[in-house]
């Protein structure tokens, strides 16, 4: 009557280990490896910005996305919605500057390692992203010939150390700007060419400072790393770098049946790419297209890569040149964002449609039809139990 | 894997010890009621556990099985209608996942012939995600002898992508699909 016991004992305690312990195949783990931070390239050079590793230039930059004089009343810096103690974002829904804005404020770890930038990546380099917010209306709201003026008087010594001597801006409007008012286009027009470009040029160095810095922000280890290193590594691995069971769980489900990683790869968590997810809008705010509204915008760019203020040569610029341009599958289609960090600064989507992460994994699970367009998301049966295995996964992105 | 199966298939062999040794000890009692029930429970729930064993060994490896089959990946492929032989490698080599890359397209005749001043027209995706290529690669050289290169191709993501050219040169017009699995 023993032998039976002792069969069954073994069965139970073999179908039981074999559940409590990471069990992964050798397929699994080489995608667990790939998203490890360990595995992030080193940042490569930026030849478009000939400052982006100049340090005198990133100390400029720093200055700058902290200075609120960096606006038209002196009250929103890039800092006012980039919080540097909240992950470079500022949890709310929409971003509010001057005024209220129709998109989530992005974070910023490792932005620099992206092609295109915002959310629907109309912008193709960091320094010329930069420019957009300063002179945009509902967030710094300043013009360029302002700035140029406020640089002089104010940093004057700082910028020519690093960028040179300042041109003469005796004869150039306190206010003008091609983008402005009214009055800031019509004083923009008085000016000759020699003068708009000499405006632009001080205005694209601004950029430049400010993407020198910006390239200093990197994600940071969280608990998965370390999980992931000792799995690579064969170690045992201890302290918090022991996964639950459910969070074991909710890691295979993101690698396999819910089909996460296609789109947030690599050790960001994201492709760097557009795609439709079927994210519905949000009422009260303007139609939003996503990237098919910004392919003009970012050819139109004067500070896009093929213009008159790119560093070095125009090899750089294959991203712009091989841009798709016009294809069904833009429409509201937006940057997959990073998921490091995540967990911590809700509300997520491109205008904070979701308020907690639960809500995300359930609209993945219905997957519902894009309002237009096509979106990539095909339904998903998830029990309660595998979403909140999800959710507990990406918390150890947070961790 | 192969660790796992091999413990599962040791585990079945003191099962059937352990029937015949049952048997026996219901033999030496002379069968009374409570005996027999027991070794129908027994024997129910070894074959229970078995069964879990099996299943799970089942579970385990069916993934893996699963992802042998897959398209056709060869690089050197006759076009849809016979008209030409195409050859299409990464330039460099290797492929990686989420750079910009040149890739090196040869066409030749049926007679082997390198076929020149070609337009080529080139589209793809990812046919199990409903998406397009997320860049437009296009032709930017005639390096001699049937190759074109061709830049801007981008792989964003691992898995099944599609490359599909439209071909059409004195020859005639024909089009060809490589599959490139990452
Ligand atoms: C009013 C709040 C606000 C201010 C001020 C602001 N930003 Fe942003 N930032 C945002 C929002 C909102 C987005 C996304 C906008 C969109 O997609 O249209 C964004 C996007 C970005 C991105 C793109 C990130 C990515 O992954 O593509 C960068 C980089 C950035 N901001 C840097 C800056 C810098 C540098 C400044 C100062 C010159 C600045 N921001 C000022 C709110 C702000
Ligand atoms: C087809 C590509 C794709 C797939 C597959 C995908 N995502 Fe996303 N994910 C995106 C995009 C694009 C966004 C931003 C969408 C938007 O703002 O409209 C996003 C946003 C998110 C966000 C919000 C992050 C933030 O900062 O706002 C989370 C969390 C997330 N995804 C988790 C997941 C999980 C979990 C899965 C698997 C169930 C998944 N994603 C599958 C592309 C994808």
């Amino acid at each position: 009557m023993k032998r039976p016991f002792c069969f069954l004992a073994l069965m139970v305690a073999v179908i039981l280990g074999g559940c409590g312990k990471p069990d992964f195949s050798d397929a699994e783990k080489k995608t667990i490896a790939s998203l490890a931070l360990n595995t992030l390239p080193l940042l490569k050079p930026d030849t478009t910005n000939r400052f982006a590793d100049v340090p005198a230039a990133a100390a400029l930059g720093s200055t700058l996305f902290f200075d609120l004089g960096m606006s038209r009343d002196g009250t929103v810096s890039c800092s006012t919605c980039h919080k540097i103690d909240r992950q470079f974002q500022d949890d709310l829904p929409q971003a509010v500057g001057v005024g209220r804005t129709n998109r989530r404020t992005m974070p910023l770890a490792g932005v620099a390692r992206d092609p295109w930038f915002f959310w629907d990546g109309r912008r193709d380099s960091l320094w010329a992203q930069a420019l957009t917010p300063l002179e945009n209306p509902l967030e710094q709201a300043g013009n360029r010939a302002t700035y140029a003026h406020y640089i002089k008087a104010r940093f004057g010594e700082r910028y020519e150390r690093i960028f040179g001597p300042l041109p003469d801006f005796s004869g150039v409007p306190l206010n003008a700007s091609p983008l402005g008012n009214e009055a800031e286009k019509a004083a923009w027009n008085t000016m000759n060419d020699a003068q708009r470009d000499a405006i632009n040029r001080v205005f694209a160095n601004i950029g430049k400072a400010i993407a020198a810095f910006e390239r200093s922000i990197e994600p940071s280890q969280s608990r998965f790393d370390r999980f992931a290193l000792d799995l690579a590594t064969g170690a045992e691995p201890k302290g918090d770098a022991v996964f639950t069971p459910e969070e074991i769980r909710g890691l295979k489900l993101f690698i396999g049946k819910a089909n996460c990683v296609t789109c947030h790869n690599g050790p960001r968590f994201t492709d760097s790419s557009f795609h439709n997810t079927g994210v519905p809008p949000v009422a009260d705010l303007p139609p939003d297209r996503g990237r098919i509204d910004a392919v003009a915008q970012v050819q139109a760019d004067p500070f896009n890569c093929f213009g008159a203020y790119r560093d070095g040569d125009v090899v750089a610029c294959g991203e712009l040149r091989f841009m798709v341009k016009d294809a069904p599958q833009l429409i509201r289609a937006y940057k997959t964002p990073s998921l490091r960090g995540a967990a911590t600064r809700p509300p997520y989507m491109h205008a904070g449609q979701f308020s907690s992460l639960d809500e995300v994994v359930a609209h993945y699970a219905k997957a519902a039809p894009s309002v237009e367009g096509v979106s990539e998301i095909h339904p998903l049966q998830l029990s309660d139990r595998e979403r909140a295995a999800l959710v507990a996964f990406l918390k150890t992105l947070a961790e | 894997m192969v660790g796992k199966t091999g413990f599962f298939s040791h585990s079945v062999f003191p099962q059937a010890g352990g029937t015949r040794s049952t048997r026996q000890s219901v033999i030496r009692r002379r069968g009374t009621g409570l005996a027999s029930i027991w070794r129908y429970l027994l024997a129910g729930l070894g074959l229970a556990a078995l069964l879990v064993g099996v299943l799970a060994v089942v579970y385990l490896t069916a993934p893996q099985s699963a992802q042998l089959a897959g398209p056709d990946v060869s690089r050197t492929k006759k076009t849809d209608n016979g008209l030409y032989m195409a050859s299409f490698v990464p330039e460099r080599g290797v492929v990686r996942q989420g750079e910009l890359e040149s890739w090196l397209l040869t066409l030749k005749t049926k007679t082997g012939a390198s076929v020149e001043r070609a337009a080529i027209a080139i589209s793809g995706g990812m046919p199990q995600h409903n998406h397009g290529l997320p860049t437009s690669p296009q032709v930017t050289d005639y390096l001699g002898e049937g190759r074109y290169r061709i830049e801007g191709l981008k792989f964003t993501m691992s898995g099944w992508w599609q490359l599909r050219f439209a071909i059409s040169s004195g020859a005639g017009s024909d089009t060809v699909l490589f599959n490139v699995v990452l």
